[in-house]
């Protein structure tokens, strides 16, 4: 089963005056990573199998209503800072692994909008959304107009970090990544797995980095995994990252109860992990969904959960976050769509 | 993994190499492709023969780019429980078999500054791959090859073509043997070594060059057990609640398979550490089979790999 065409908003923005918005359907199939009222770390991962038809997790790689805006962001971030797109030298098997998983994906789920015509080491790509048609040999770099994971994942939203598997441990090595939460390729690359990590508190206390890594050392071709993570954010801003700091860690101090529910966004990445076949890497995906508190407080049980998760979140974690400014302003806000009554368990909108 | 996610290859050729090793090309029934891999990956090869089913890992030996067929090189053991009886004498062109998606425990490294590949016999087969993904890149290797005599040299032609002046190989039957010393010394800074073949060269292999001064990072081995007889004893698994006979010419976990229940794993060859099991309870001793567990643990006796490990005992419980 493929996905019906996309009703695409090419000229929403995520940076200056923030026109970013999600449309109901978007809500409706918004990740919430809540299925309870409260929050602790867990390695929370599941097979990346299909999901529920119109779910993010329907297909490997979830396109969705805001794919052209999120290319154009991407290119404006790189265009600025060309080091949000890195490889080291030995990656270019694992670069090409991943252009063929992405296309071939995107062109099986979303035949409307992309295709892709393999004769062979022949391939021909297009993107009708973006306007793109190339024609390249497969496994040969300068057929292609960038680097393989750069020309792709120009092409693709979300971050991707390429991991290379030796000596017992998986190093950051490879990445496009201009929408993340706060931390930088740049300063990561060459990292093994939990030198990567070691910012994130009570995880390493509690084993969750032996056990990921344990785990992933042995995922399997053709049984990639996923996960949800989360953190909130000021404005519908993708680019939080620490090179540009001075512009968005001011607007933390400018929360406040009145404003948080247009503010404020929770930012969920679901995050997807697949073994490559050629060089034996593995590929990260984290994808970032936004949406504002007023938006998520249009289905009542998700006003209520979050609500009770922030309140409650541990205080090692509202600081590892970044929530410490605005935490107490964002459960003000969301207090009246707090009647006190009981959520369904899941996280599915009641 | 467990057997719903395996694919269906159908034997599309099989030749006999040297007089113990058969060679078979495994390809999708209607055409298609393979799923891609990496040199050094082996798959686990389901075969359902009448009286059991066997699964025993192969290593790929075709070449990575080439994805309409796999091949695998299978050599007759003379005290085989079965697989590799049933491979070389029930399985026929046209059979079809069940294998799983490729696994790698014994890649390349990329990072090294020149490979070292040393193979014994059958343990040629990983090799075979790598020097596809070796071939025509920039950095340089060496394959050194020792088989009891010429006959039993499989490859000797595709090698002699592609790989000239970079095969050294050594026969038995004229006296030769490899100098590990010699070659572990004088080696570059940087060099990986990679050995697959009879346990007595790895063994060799290894500590030679850890007396050279190499760190293990850049040691590489790979040898399959496979799952040794032993004798018969009983197993209470006891999340199952379930009472498990395992005979003497069955492993263990062939034998908690048979009886409905399913263990993760990998390899099959006591390698991955996959299927890494607690032990809850136990009168007696384990016999200890796999390259996995340290020599701590094993005295621990608190964890098995029940794919080639097994027990002397009158009571053993297991947390499955």
């Amino acid at each position: 089963m493929s996905a019906a065409a996309l009703d695409f908003k090419p000229h929403e923005t995520y940076r200056e005056d923030f026109t970013f918005r999600n449309s109901p359907k978007a809500i409706l199939r918004f990740p919430l990573p809540f299925p309870e009222d409260d929050y602790m770390y867990s390695v929370n991962i599941e097979p990346h199998v299909p999901g529920p038809a119109g779910s993010v997790t329907q297909f490997a790689f979830d396109v969705d209503e805001h794919y052209i805006a999120e290319c154009r962001e991407r290119a404006l971030v790189l265009a600025a800072e060309p080091l949000r797109y890195q490889a080291l030298p030995h990656m270019m098997s694992s670069q090409w692994d991943t252009l063929e998983l992405i296309m071939e994906s995107l062109a099986r789920d979303y035949p409307e909008h992309f295709a892709l015509e393999r004769r062979g080491n022949r391939w021909h790509w297009i993107n009708r959304p973006l306007e793109i048609d190339d024609r390249f040999v497969f496994g040969e770099a300068q057929s292609l107009p960038r680097e393989p994971l750069d020309y792709i994942t120009r092409q693709a939203q979300g971050d991707f970090v390429v991991m290379d598997q030796r000596e017992g441990d998986l190093w950051t090595e490879a990445g496009m990544v201009t929408t993340q939460a706060d931390w930088s390729l740049d300063f990561d690359i060459g990292m093994t797995f939990k030198e990567w990590h070691g910012p994130v508190p009570l995880a390493h206390e509690i084993g969750v980095f032996d056990r990921a890594l344990k785990f992933l050392l042995n995922l399997r071709l053709g049984q990639p995994v996923r996960r949800l993570n989360w953190t909130m954010t000021v404005h519908p801003r993708l680019d939080t990252s620490p090179e540009n700091y001075p512009h968005w860690g001011p607007d933390r101090a400018t929360v406040t109860p009145h404003n948080a529910g247009e503010l404020v966004h929770l930012r969920v990445e679901l995050q997807g992990l697949w073994r490559l076949p050629r060089s034996n890497g593995v590929l990260f995906g984290i994808r970032c969904y936004l949406i504002s508190l007023a938006e998520l407080a249009t289905i009542p049980k998700w006003g209520r959960r979050v609500h009770r998760v922030l309140k409650g979140l541990h205080p090692a974690l509202v600081d590892y976050k970044g929530l410490s400014r605005y935490r107490d302003a964002v459960v003000a806000w969301l207090a009246p769509y707090d009647d006190g009554a009981p959520t369904s368990p899941g996280t599915g909108p009641d | 993994m467990n057997d719903a996610q395996t694919l269906v290859v159908e034997v599309k050729a099989i030749e006999a190499v040297t007089p113990l090793i058969k060679h078979f090309t495994l390809g999708p029934p209607d055409g298609g492709t393979l799923p891609a891999f990496s040199g050094g990956s082996h798959i686990v090869v389901v075969m359902k023969g009448a009286a059991r089913v066997h699964r025993n890992p192969y290593s790929l030996l075709s070449p990575p780019h080439e994805l309409d067929t796999y091949q695998i090189g299978v050599r007759r053991m003379e005290e085989s429980r079965g697989g590799s009886h049933y491979m070389h004498d029930a399985v026929q062109v046209g059979s079809r078999l069940e294998i799983a998606h490729p696994v790698n425990l014994f890649a390349l490294d990329k990072i090294a500054r020149k490979h070292l590949l040393i193979a014994g016999g059958i343990g040629i087969t990983p090799f075979m791959a790598m020097l596809e993904d070796l071939h025509g890149g920039a950095v340089p290797y060496e394959l050194h090859y020792s088989v009891r005599a010429p006959e039993h040299a499989a490859f000797l032609a595709r090698l002699d073509e592609r790989e000239t002046g970079r095969v050294r190989m050594y026969y038995d039957s004229a006296g030769h043997a490899i100098d590990f010393e010699g070659l572990l010394s004088r080696q570059p800074l940087g060099t990986h070594v990679y050995v697959c073949g009879p346990a007595a060269m790895i063994n060799r292999v290894i500590s030679t060059a850890q007396l050279c001064g190499w760190p293990d990072s850049h040691i590489h081995s790979e040898q399959f057990s496979a799952p040794p007889v032993g004798d018969a004893f009983e197993v209470f698994l006891a999340r199952s609640d379930l009472k498990v006979h395992v005979p003497p010419d069955q492993s263990l976990m062939e034998s908690i398979e048979a009886a409905g229940v399913e263990v993760p794993y990998l390899c099959r060859g006591g390698v991955c550490g996959f299927c890494l099991t607690t032990v809850l309870e136990l009168d007696g001793e384990l016999v200890h089979n796999d390259h996995y567990l340290s020599e701590a643990e094993r005295s621990r006796g608190k964890q098995i790999m029940p794919c080639v490990s097994r027990a002397r005992c009158r009571h053993l419980v297991l947390d499955l």
